[in-house]
């Protein structure tokens, strides 16, 4: 099978499908590229459907990210285990960390998902309130989401090199996790800024 | 995989990579090697061994054990934990570990065939190959009269092929013939080696470069002084160097044209990570050189567990092993033959 994490697989040929898509379908006939067109297109679109894509942004990337940290620290947790039984329970700490990720990923989609109210179209138009509310619930999301996605993948790696050298030299366990409390400060910085952007949000005047 | 490998190498090589490196926690320390060399008898050794790794090999041997004995118990650890590994591995990872056999499995072939040349007993001979390199049909090696047979009737079913199909002669097998068929069979194999390296990328190829660049040096290096005062020509000792490792191409050059011990040493001594293996080494002393080398060896070795998400310490790991059995069989011969004063000549550290 084709290497997935070249990225040939995962960037260029998706963002060149996706150019190509662009290029013959967007547009009126007389000009390449509508631009006027698309615009159109984007502010038409109901801040609902942002909101929602925020919500389910923030938590699906959070768990992601979770999950990927879980599995990194897990598997070398496993194989390391083998022969040190004494650091499973210790080490059990990183994968928490990974776990507290996707709680903050469930926290803010909570938080956000209170915040959608129900206003109603005036000529099939939604009035700029509405549209605001939107997009800082979809940014929100999308900050804590991404975050929480490197964090999980951070928190991951240091977890899988802290049950390894812990197995080797268990002085190492309590310098190495100072190093993954940092690491898994990271997504809370996302979750911060997260809630602080859709605090503001108001449905209507 | 372009500094992905953090992200995706768990995804698969996990597991085993955690395992090998509690492996490494086994291998036996300086406060070990101090208390083998105490030991009175090989008894006393096995007494201590049994406190270690080696214990569920050792701990059921009869008494009057021999040297042998140990040597071959020690070993079997090695290739349980190996093969343990290797069943566990996913394609890419037992590829590699398979890539890490083959140097034993052309020691084996030019073991049985050297020893077919001397009319030995193919049963004693199978007895004294290598497991990590054993093939199914190595018994029927013995049969072959040149090299093109040994290819045609066995080796054409063995991972070997593609190295031994580039290098085939009809010349009948005599010891010069196969201590060449050796070296060129190991030529390929490790540029070989080091292209599978370069393919995976990442660390593993950064880590794997590093360590066969010293092995095919080393080799470099045995094949020149070794082939000082023989029959065979330049060119043809050039031949049997590999295409990469930091004397190429122009190390190389002059290894081929050295005639003496001196002007290899003025060759080695132009790279700079071997002018400190040779500055350690006084005029005259060329005895000393292979124990440096092993040094030198087992440094990159320990030192490539430093980095995490690569295939590198696998081999290190068999590097390691080997270094660790060769120094328990000569404690054992240093204690078996009285010799109890020159245990520390011999002994590589590996922490």
């Amino acid at each position: 099978m084709a290497d997935l994490t070249h990225p040939v697989m995962w960037f260029y040929i998706p963002v060149t499908i996706a150019w190509v898509c662009f290029l013959i379908s967007v547009g009126s006939p007389s000009r390449f590229i509508d631009y006027d067109w698309l615009w159109f297109l984007f502010r038409n679109m109901s801040p609902y459907f942002w909101a929602a894509l925020g919500v389910a942004l923030a938590v699906g990337m959070s768990i992601l990210g979770a999950a990927w940290g879980i599995f990194i620290t897990g598997s070398s947790l496993v194989g390391a285990a083998i022969r040190v039984p004494r650091i499973t329970s210790k080490n059990l700490i990183s994968v928490i960390f990974c776990e507290a990720v996707a709680i903050y990923g469930v926290i803010v989609a909570i938080i956000l998902q209170t915040k959608i109210e129900r206003v109603e179209p005036v000529n099939g138009v939604f009035d700029k309130y509405a549209m605001a509310s939107g997009y800082s619930i979809f940014g929100s999301g999308v900050t804590c989401g991404f975050a929480n996605l490197v964090c999980g993948m951070c928190v991951g790696i240091v977890g899988s090199s802290c049950a390894l050298s812990d197995a080797q030299n268990s002085t190492l366990f309590v310098k190495i996790l100072v190093v993954e409390i940092f690491g898994s400060a990271l997504g809370l910085f996302g979750v911060i800024i997260g809630i602080i952007m859709s605090g503001g949000v108001k449905w209507s005047a | 995989m372009y500094g992905f490998e953090m992200m995706s190498f768990n995804i698969k090589d996990g597991f085993l990579e955690a395992i090998v490196r509690g492996h490494r926690t086994g291998l036996l320390t300086v406060a070990d090697y101090n208390n083998l060399a105490q030991c009175e008898t090989l008894d006393d050794i096995k007494l201590n061994l049994t406190s270690t790794d080696y214990s569920q090999y050792l701990a059921n041997e009869a008494s009057p054990i021999y040297t042998a004995t140990i040597v071959e118990k020690c070993t079997q650890k090695l290739v349980n934990d190996w093969n343990y590994m290797r069943s566990q591995a996913d394609e890419t990872l037992a590829t590699f570990m398979d890539y890490c056999t083959y140097g034993h499995m052309i020691d084996n072939v030019v073991l049985i065939v050297t020893g077919t040349l001397h009319e030995r007993d193919v049963q004693e001979l199978l007895d004294k190959c290598h497991p990590l390199g054993m093939f199914d049909s190595i018994a029927t090696l013995a049969v072959a009269q040149n090299m093109r047979e040994l290819y045609r009737l066995v080796l054409v079913d063995t991972p070997l092929a593609p190295y031994f199909s580039e290098n085939l002669t009809h010349e009948d097998l005599d010891e010069m013939n196969i201590e060449i068929m050796r070296n060129t069979l190991y030529k390929a194999y490790l540029d070989d080696f080091a292209a599978y390296c370069r393919k995976l990328g990442g660390t593993t190829a950064e880590i794997m470069g590093d360590l066969l660049a010293f092995e095919t040096d080393r080799r470099a290096l045995n094949i020149t002084l070794n082939s000082i005062g023989t029959e065979l020509t330049r060119e043809d000792r050039k031949k049997l160097y590999s295409n990469f490792g930091l004397l190429y191409p122009h190390g190389h050059n002059e290894l081929a044209m050295a005639e003496d011990f001196d002007q290899i040493r003025s060759a080695m001594e132009k790279v700079p990570a071997y002018s400190g293996i040779f500055s350690k080494l006084g005029y005259g002393e060329s005895q000393m050189l292979d124990k440096l080398l092993y040094e030198e060896e087992v440094k990159k070795c320990v030192d490539c567990y430093e980095q995490q998400f690569h295939y590198g310490v696998f081999y290190a790991y068999m590097k390691m092993r080997e270094q660790e059995i060769r120094n328990i069989m000569w404690i054992s011969e240093c204690v078996a033959q009285d010799q109890k004063g020159r245990i520390s000549d011999g002994i590589v550290y590996l922490f």
